[in-house]
């Protein structure tokens, strides 16, 4: 009997040295696909650091991003978050773990439209304990102050908000109890210039301040160069080749 | 799963034009439902209380069940009379207590009216053997003399000591009152719900009397007698509708009712009350069977209405289900959620007709018992209403989890980026 190596906890994750995410010999293609549409080598995401994932439309940024995010899993490779292989939990751990440790932005839409401004900023500490606790008392509102959202408007039906202001409460979400990891899909697309710089601002500041790892995916070249590190997404990925 | 319910009830709250739609539609279903079920039992509730202590009800030969639809019922009329001889005969058996005559046929402002002997008031039994009591004034003892049951004169206002005029048959023909002999009220009878509270009873020598001059369904012309004239004459009866018969011995009754269908002077037949009305059970069964199949298809509908909306909905979802996963709910939370929602909307809307029904109960109770003469209980549901309700409350659970079902694959599928 070989002693295998217990599945280290979920707490001990973020520790110093580890990777925020690593990527090894990843390979993803949909079912019913004839081809791959992922096949990357490597890519690794150190703690804290920013990472710009430049790529056009169509080249399977979404879908590298749902696997980053342990919502699809891969068919071959090794995806890992903190330090924990994705393939290796069970469905409803990989869940609690994202609501633990992962913070999502989306293009555009992030807020679910039927609760206030707070209860969308606050939402994922319904599904994850530890968020909560990281969050405390407060936290909401100062990261919504910090996002420029007048006081008025927290309590309002997210819907009622434009869309700049949406983008914003949609990273206050992704920001709230400190996640090691926050994961942002052409957040800005939707922006024009000023919006766009404005949210850059909050979403960087605020990264920094709590040590999150930001991997940030968009086309817009013009954003690359406030990020530590570039990625080109065609030129890792050797699908399609 | 507080996480869960809160977002369950706030994204319905979201949808509630569409889904209350749904609910109205569960809440109809169950009020039929229900509603058939209560009507069911209290009918027969009331039916079975009609009568009682009654072994043996005669009357010309005819079907078990017609007999006793119109003689204790007061529902149809009889085809054919019994003679005033073969009552007497029946009441000389050695194994009979006592015997009460009833001649039905008249009628006044749509009640029936009753001839019978002052026995009745002293052997007629309802509910729980329980005999008939005056509310006020007394029984009828002499001629033009009637003693009506309690809703009769609470619908016409009347009082003891009034005077009323009866209709020959139904009453149709305003010619055919027996405007010339009217009737005195002396006695109100307390509410036994049952068709004796719309009855008005009077003496068989009473009815007599207003039919001496009379052949064949018409006034004699030019032979009218005057009330006082009529009493002169002889006022035995000379037919009947049925006779009630009570026995020193239940145990008789069968051999009672043999003799009585081989009775040689004319055709009669004898039925146990309890039997015959065992047989307009099964009769009746088939009409409720056939409802209660209706309202079980009406709440299927619904149901599926249920799963319509919220199918057709999911499409518009799926932005929301992603965001949930992004946030940290697994498809099997997505899964709840769907559940949650459909339960919750068939739970309001089982509740929302329960609420219907018996606010229809309380408002509408005093007509139908006036109306049709049925008492209906606000009391709790029966365990067959609990069962209807646990069917539709699980057919509508069951229901939601096809949405559900959809919800999970989507959100499988779609991941963090719904393809809309």
């Amino acid at each position: 009997m070989t002693a295998t190596a217990a599945a280290p906890e979920v707490d001990s994750a973020g520790e110093p040295g580890t990777a925020a995410l690593q990527v090894e010999d990843l390979r993803f293609r949909w079912p019913g696909a004839s081809t791959d549409i992922l096949d990357v080598p490597e890519l690794h995401v150190a703690c804290g650091e920013t990472l710009f994932v430049r790529g056009p439309s169509g080249c399977g940024k979404s879908t590298l991003l749902s696997l980053l995010a342990g919502v699809l899993v891969a068919g071959q490779g090794r995806v890992a978050a903190l330090g924990q292989s994705w393939s290796a939990q069970s469905s409803a751990r990989r869940d609690r773990f994202r609501a633990d440790h992962l913070g999502y932005i989306f293009q555009q839409f992030n807020l679910l439209p039927y609760l206030s401004v707070l209860d969308n900023v606050r939402l994922p500490c319904r599904f994850s304990a530890r968020r909560a606790a990281r969050a405390g008392a407060g936290s909401a509102e100062s990261l919504l102050a910090r996002a420029g959202l007048p006081e008025p408007l927290w309590r309002r039906a997210a819907g009622e908000l434009s869309i700049g202001q949406q983008q914003r409460v949609a990273a206050a979400r992704a920001l709230i109890g400190g996640p090691e990891v926050v994961i942002a899909d052409e957040p800005t697309s939707a922006l024009d210039e000023d919006l766009r710089e404005a949210f850059m601002d909050l979403l960087l500041g605020e990264c920094a301040q709590t040590g999150s790892a930001l991997v940030f995916v968009s086309h817009d070249a013009r954003l690359a160069a406030r990020f530590a590190r570039q990625v080109d997404l065609p030129a890792i990925n050797r699908a399609r080749a | 799963m507080k996480a869960l319910f809160t977002l369950a009830v706030r994204s319905a709250w979201n949808r509630r034009f569409a889904l209350a739609l749904v609910v109205a539609s569960i809440a109809l279903s169950t009020l039929l439902l229900v509603g058939i079920e209560r009507i069911r039992q209290d009918v027969r509730e009331n039916f079975s209380q009609a009568v009682s202590g009654t072994d043996l009800v005669v009357g010309a030969r005819t079907g078990p069940v017609q007999l006793l639809l119109y003689a204790v019922f007061r529902i149809g009329n009889a085809t054919n009379t019994m003679r005033w001889t073969s009552a007497q005969a029946l009441a000389q058996h050695r194994a009979v207590a006592w015997m009460v005559p009833i001649a039905l046929g008249d009628s006044h402002r749509g009640f029936a009216v009753m001839g019978t002997s002052p026995d009745y008031f002293a052997h007629f039994r309802h509910g729980q053997r329980e005999p008939l009591r005056l509310a006020q004034g007394r029984a009828f003892e002499g001629l033009y003399e009637a003693v009506i049951g309690s809703q009769v004169a609470q619908r016409l206002g009347y009082r003891t000591g009034q005077r009323i005029v009866l209709s020959h048959g139904d009453g149709a023909f305003a010619a055919n009152d027996h405007a010339d002999k009217p009737f005195t009220i002396v006695g109100v009878l307390s509410p036994t719900g049952t068709p004796v509270d719309r009855t008005l009873h009077i003496d068989l020598r009473s009815l007599q009397a207003i039919h001496l001059d009379w052949v064949a369904g018409a006034p004699l012309p030019g032979q009218s007698l005057t009330a006082d004239e009529a009493a002169q004459r002889d006022l035995t009866p000379r037919t009947l509708t049925a006779v009630l018969l009570g026995l020193k011995n239940r145990a008789a009754v069968f051999s009672v009712q043999r003799e009585v269908a081989n009775f040689r002077d004319e055709p009669l037949l004898a039925i146990l009350p309890g039997v015959a009305l065992d047989e307009l059970w099964d009769v009746v069964a088939l009409g409720e069977r056939g409802l209660l199949a209706m309202s079980a298809l009406v709440a299927v509908v619904s149901l599926a209405g249920l799963v319509a909306v919220i199918v057709a909905g999911l499409n518009e979802r799926r932005r929301e289900l992603a965001i949930l996963r992004a946030v940290g709910a697994g498809p099997r939370q997505v899964l709840a959620l769907l559940a949650l929602e459909g339960g919750m909307v068939t739970l309001l809307g089982v509740l929302l007709g329960l609420a219907i029904g018996a606010l229809a109960l309380a408002m509408l109770g005093g007509w139908a018992q006036a109306r049709y003469g049925i008492a209906f209980g606000l009391g709790p549901p029966s365990a067959a209403e609990w069962q209807w309700l646990g069917a539709v409350l699980g057919g509508g659970w069951m229901a939601s989890l096809l949405p559900g079902w959809r919800a999970y694959r989507l959100s499988l599928a779609d991941g963090l980026s719904p393809r809309i």
